[in-house]
């Protein structure tokens, strides 16, 4: 551009942060950055531009293979009494359908939007923690696919994605089939929960200037509710995994009732995960609706606030409704009515929303029907319908004949394929553009007619299938009992919806190219994520002003490309995120963030080598892969992060901002990441010590431990609550010391350490010594539980402080260099308040009852 | 593809009706279905609705667009008529939850359904010795009747529609269903808990008789089996103890005690077979017992088709079909 243009256009961008020309070399050092390096070395690359449709690709291919499953569920049923597929099999088929919908394609497909799509909508360059995100895709990616193959050895799950005790017992299956599940699908979850802590990090603190959360877009809040609620749910369903194989490996008897266990613990447990997972993916969906809805409207989204009011209620009412699963098991009638009236609550938010897109399309002038819109009108239509039958399913007595029935099969995919599918399409057609080629309007439209009346014709006569006696998860039904027209009904849509998703598939495959999205909306969106990108993503981070920026400042695009908005270069030659304020969006320093590498991918092989092995009882394996993942970790902490303030050029922000390249504590975004962690493992800790205390009312017995055991030893008691509150103080001093004389003391680490393992040992002598074996007794096992928890946090604080007096030794640590130190010390400190608190129920809550 | 002699819904004239919510057959099923038309009807009315506000919202005149494209819309349609709506049928359904909840007679029938993979066992504890029976629950009309549900093995659930919703069956509790039935006939329910690969085949029937009938029946099931009538019988009776078929079921008045499968002692009186996979006939007998792993793979009723003759396994079942 030349300096005449720039000076034309000076009198209305007075206030630009940038001004023309920009330095000759500074677009080329950006390119240089964020290069996607050549050949087979692109494997290594971490940049959401590459690794967001590879995570969208991913799940689109689970979608697949779990349909496929669907169709030949549907095949089975066509007719009664048909064996096409043997009863063994078929359990093996729904339970790998269920699994695989909700765990590889639903929570990975969302996540994979949010971070394909939310640094462009943030205007931001980048998530800031691009490799935790690209680790979590692979792990995703080997797992799943390992995953999914066991069903073609007969190991596959078997006992339904829900995965019930005592039916998923050592005694009632002895196979491998659960612990595939059990490990298979757990470590999956260590994905999502990297990936909800990236999605949070990123929206909180890497938004554009001037984005404030009010003008956030929707879709931005709903990935963050999505992502905290991430953060909340899934911890339970990873304890419930966790006892149910302790249970089967080493017979600690948490669900089994001869020896004080409950087989409903893991109900409670699995549903507070189960029902918000529903939320979990509807909302982010829901946003997307609310992206594309405006767009297509060409208007404001109604009731912007409300809306963001309603995505958050949603997920608060969601955490309170997962007894809807257990309405059967012969709970009380008073927490019934509770639950039932919170099913009845959680809906108001679903219709407010509904009625602010039906608002919308109202106020905008001319509605654009393409593609996305009529996705959008068949979610509207499948979404309600599904939505009216859960306020069904929530008044009791209705469930009561409902639960467990083709209703609910109905009701489930209504919701979930009304509710998630359709957005998702809605989205692919409407974002396209923006990420790559576009799609085809023609295919389009014949993928929609298929999906929406092959979805309808499926699931509709379920409904009637369910009230004509038809129970879930059955592999064939008999004659004459009035099923046989609903079933070939829905097997007939099931052959629609195949259609619909051959069409599909061809158009992305036909069409679709990811790359350099168009410069222009060709829906003449307002949002961020339009504007012109390249590797780098936005030449500069614009300064919003608005909801709509596009629509506020139709010459924003010029502009960013220009690079007259923030942060138009590279300060330090390396790739950077300008880092804001959580509620104001201020800029608050430039973060370095890592680039291509391969650690992160060895990490991951290695970690879902770890629990593989470990579903295959392959203990040496395991260990092996254990270590490879370490080494991986290591490397990738090592090399990648906590790099020290770096030589920068001074000037390169813009508005005459000059800002850090390095900052330590609450500023930081990596303490945001491990404020995370540690909220996933706090609420982790929870569900144990929950589990604690439930099985105590379930044993309906004042005392606990039981009549004839002994509570844990007080002595030993007292020893680990002094190592514990020893080993923070050490650390601390530690800190303190860092601080005063820009050097970390050699010996204050290995002291801390001992301490910390020498409480743990007497924390797990207070219960040996007491007598208390795990196998004896659920108390006993949920006690031990405790522990091995709290053993697994001393493990990691262990190899932490080793890593930060390695980096000590290397002169990587001083007093303003200290990030490594300062998140080693934030776990810390949290592993010690978690063993007090764990100290505080097994020896204060039988005294209590004493 | 399709297995021969399988389900044995053609036993009775026409299964259809007799195992749906639609057409109760008592007072706790009565409510649910009055409950479940409200529901019907009020889901049918507002999704048209809705469907309808989205049809003016794109199709209408640019008055009644305008209208619509207001923050009013939203607060109206979004949140007072859901929540004015959701109340009333809050209170209504706490109505009928409330209704099926009240203690009825002081002195119900009790009857211990244990669920098992993959069949029901069905005992009497106040009717003394014998009055059990399996995958069959046998009432009479116009009585108050207690469930008392519990397991012997995974999770199971009773369904029984047309009289009252599901109850868990739970190792280590007992769930307590309360329930009647006005009419009598035959009803059929079924497991609707994942139990297992032989879910799908754990139905049984609900034969509602009138209490003189009821009583009779009783006596039947307590009275010891009759010595085999014919020499065939007495064959089968014969094999049936060699086999070691005892060791599980038991036939009363022998010493035979088995109950880790169905109490065999009226077997041939039953409405089905193997938990409803099966009509009950002579043939089926035999061939169940020959294969019952083809017939229910998974089931722990082990094949005899190797280790006994086709006549054994006729005369078996010429025995068992004279348990009446």
């Amino acid at each position: 551009m030349s300096p005449d243009q720039g000076a034309a256009v000076a009198p209305s961008t007075d206030a630009l942060p940038n001004p023309l020309p920009r330095p000759a070399d500074e677009l080329g050092r950006l390119r240089a950055a964020w290069a996607r390096p050549r050949g087979w070395r692109a494997l290594g690359e971490i940049n959401n531009n590459l690794i967001g449709p590879l995570f969208v690709a991913t799940a689109l291919l689970f979608l697949t293979l779990a349909g496929l499953l669907g169709v030949l569920i549907r095949v089975q049923l066509a007719m009664p009494g048909l064996t096409i597929i043997d009863p063994a099999t078929y359990n093996q088929v729904f339970t790998m359908h269920g699994t695989v919908m909700m765990f590889l394609f639903a929570v990975p497909a969302v996540e994979a939007v949010g971070i394909t799509l939310l640094p462009a909508m943030l205007g931001a360059r980048e998530m800031p923690t691009p490799r935790l995100g690209a680790y979590a895709y692979w792990i995703y990616v080997i797992g799943g696919l390992a995953f999914f193959s066991s069903l073609f050895f007969g190991a596959a799950p078997d006992g339904g994605w829900f995965m019930y005790p005592p039916l998923t017992s050592k005694e009632h299956s002895p196979g491998i089939n659960t612990d595939m599940y059990l490990l298979g699908i757990g470590f999956i979850e260590i994905s999502a929960i990297a990936g909800a802590i990236e999605l949070i990090v990123g929206i909180l603190r890497c938004r554009a200037p001037g984005m404030t959360l009010g003008r956030m877009p929707i879709f931005a809040w709903a990935m963050l509710v999505f992502a905290a609620m991430v953060v909340f749910a899934f911890p339970a369903v990873i304890v419930a995994s966790t006892l149910l194989e302790l249970e089967r490996a080493f017979d600690w008897p948490f669900f089994l009732p001869e020896r004080g266990g409950d087989p409903l613990l893991w109900q409670h447990l699995f549903w507070f995960f189960g029902h918000p997972e529903v939320y979990v993916i509807f909302l982010p969906a829901a946003g997307m609706v609310s992206m594309i809805v405006p767009a297509m409207a060409g208007t404001a989204l109604l009731a912007h606030g409300l809306v963001v009011t309603a995505l958050v209620g949603t997920a608060f009412l969601s955490f309170g409704l997962w007894v809807h699963h257990m309405y059967t098991t012969g709970i009380p009638g008073l927490s019934l009515a509770y639950f039932s009236a919170a099913g009845f609550a959680v809906s108001v938010p679903s219709g407010l929303q509904v009625f602010a897109w039906i608002g919308t399309f109202a106020a905008g002038k001319r509605v654009r029907i393409a593609t996305p819109t009529l996705f959008v009108f068949g979610f509207l239509f499948i979404f309600v319908l599904g939505g009216l039958t859960g306020v069904m399913v929530s008044a009791t007595p209705f469930d009561w004949q409902a639960h467990d029935t083709y209703f609910i099969v109905a009701h489930l995919h209504y919701v979930l394929i009304g509710g998630m599918v359709f957005p998702l399409l809605a989205a692919l057609y409407y974002w396209a553009p923006a990420i790559g080629r576009p799609l085809s309007e023609r295919l389009g439209r014949w993928a929609f007619w298929l999906l929406f009346l092959g979805t309808n014709l499926t699931f509709f006569p379920m409904h009637f299938a369910g009230f004509a006696g038809m129970p879930r998860r059955i592999y064939t039904y008999p004659a004459g009992m009035g099923l046989e027209l609903w079933n070939a009904l829905s097997t007939a849509g099931a052959a629609m919806v195949l259609a619909g998703g051959v069409v599909l598939l061809a158009d992305i495959a036909r069409n679709f190219r990811p790359g350099r999205g168009s410069d222009r909306s060709p829906w003449d969106s307002g949002t961020a994520e339009w504007l012109p990108s390249e590797d780098f993503g936005l030449r500069s981070i614009p300064r919003i002003t608005g909801r709509y920026p596009l629509w506020d400042n139709p010459r924003l695009g010029e502009e960013v490309t220009a690079g007259r908005h923030f942060l138009p270069g590279t300060l330090t030659g390396r790739r950077e995120a300008l880092v804001t304020s959580p509620a104001e969006a201020l800029p608050q320093y430039v973060a370095v963030i890592p680039g291509p590498g391969f650690a992160h991918l060895v990490a991951a092989v290695g970690t879902a080598g770890f629990f593989l092995s470990l579903a295959v009882s392959a203990v040496v394996p395991a260990a092996g892969f254990g270590l490879v993942a370490l080494a991986g970790f290591l490397r990738w902490l090592w090399t990648g992060t906590d790099l020290g303030p770096l030589p920068a050029r001074r000037d390169g922000v813009g508005a005459g901002l000059e800002l850090p390249n390095y900052v330590t504590g609450p500023l930081s975004t990596s303490w945001w990441a491990m404020v995370c962690l540690m909220l996933v493992s706090g609420t982790a800790y929870a569900c144990q010590m929950g589990s604690y205390l439930f099985l105590w009312l379930v044993n309906g017995d004042a005392m606990w431990p039981p009549a004839g055991m002994a509570a844990p030893q007080g002595g030993f008691g007292a020893a680990a609550l002094a190592g514990y509150l020893a080993s923070g103080g050490v650390v601390m001093l530690a800190s303190r010391a860092l601080r005063r004389r820009d050097a970390l003391p050699g010996l204050l680490l290995p002291v801390a350490l001992l301490l910390l393992a020498g409480g743990f040992a007497a924390d797990l002598m207070a219960l040996w010594e007491a007598g208390l074996r795990p196998t004896m007794h659920a108390h006993a096992a949920a006690s031990y539980a405790l522990l091995v928890w709290q053993g697994f946090h001393v493990a990691v604080a262990a190899i932490m402080a080793g890593y930060v007096l390695a980096r000590s030794w290397a002169g990587l640590l001083d007093g303003t260099r200290r990030l490594s130190f300062d998140n080693m010390m934030l776990f810390w400190l949290y592993t010690v308040g978690q063993g007090l608190a764990g100290l505080a129920l097994l020896h204060g809550f039988p005294r209590l009852l004493a | 593809m399709r297995r021969p002699g399988l389900v044995a819904c053609a036993a009775l004239a026409g299964c259809s009706g007799i195992q749906t919510p639609l057409d109760p057959w008592g007072a706790q099923a009565g409510h649910i279905a009055t409950l479940t038309h409200v529901l019907f009807i009020g889901g049918t009315a507002i999704f048209l609705l809705t469907m309808g506000l989205l049809a003016a919202a794109l199709l209408a005149p640019g008055r009644w667009r305008q209208a619509m494209g207001s923050r009013r819309f939203v607060i109206g349609g979004g949140i007072v008529f859901p929540v004015v709506t959701l109340a009333a049928l809050l209170v209504y359904s706490l109505g009928i939850s409330r209704a099926l909840t009240l203690p009825g007679e002081a002195a119900p029938l009790k009857v211990e359904i244990i669920g098992r993979q993959y069949w029901w066992e069905v005992r009497y504890p106040e009717l003394g010795e014998g009055a059990v029976t399996a995958n069959e629950l046998h009432l009479p009309v116009g009585r108050d009747v207690e469930l008392q549900l519990s397991s012997g093995d995974v999770i199971h659930s009773v369904w029984i529609p047309n009289l009252h919703g599901k109850m868990d069956m739970i190792p280590g509790r007992v769930n307590r269903q309360r329930l009647r039935v006005d009419r009598t006939g035959v009803l059929r329910g079924q497991c609707t808990e994942f139990c297992g690969i032989q879910h799908s085949f754990m139905a049984f029937w609900v034969v509602a008789h009138e209490p003189a009938d009821f009583a009779a029946w009783v006596a039947r099931q307590q009275a010891p089996v009759p010595p085999p009538a014919t020499a065939a019988a007495a064959e089968g009776m014969r094999v049936f103890g060699e086999a070691g078929c005892g060791a599980c079921h038991a036939v009363r008045g022998t010493a035979w005690q088995g109950r880790l499968a169905p109490d065999l002692s009226r077997i041939g009186g039953r409405l089905s077979l193997a938990a409803g996979a099966l009509e009950n006939h002579r043939a089926n007998l035999a061939g169940w017992i020959a294969g019952a792993q083809d017939i229910k793979p998974g089931n722990a009723m082990p094949a005899y088709g190797r280790s006994l003759e086709g006549a054994e396994l006729l005369a078996v079942a010429d025995w068992l079909e004279t348990l009446r």
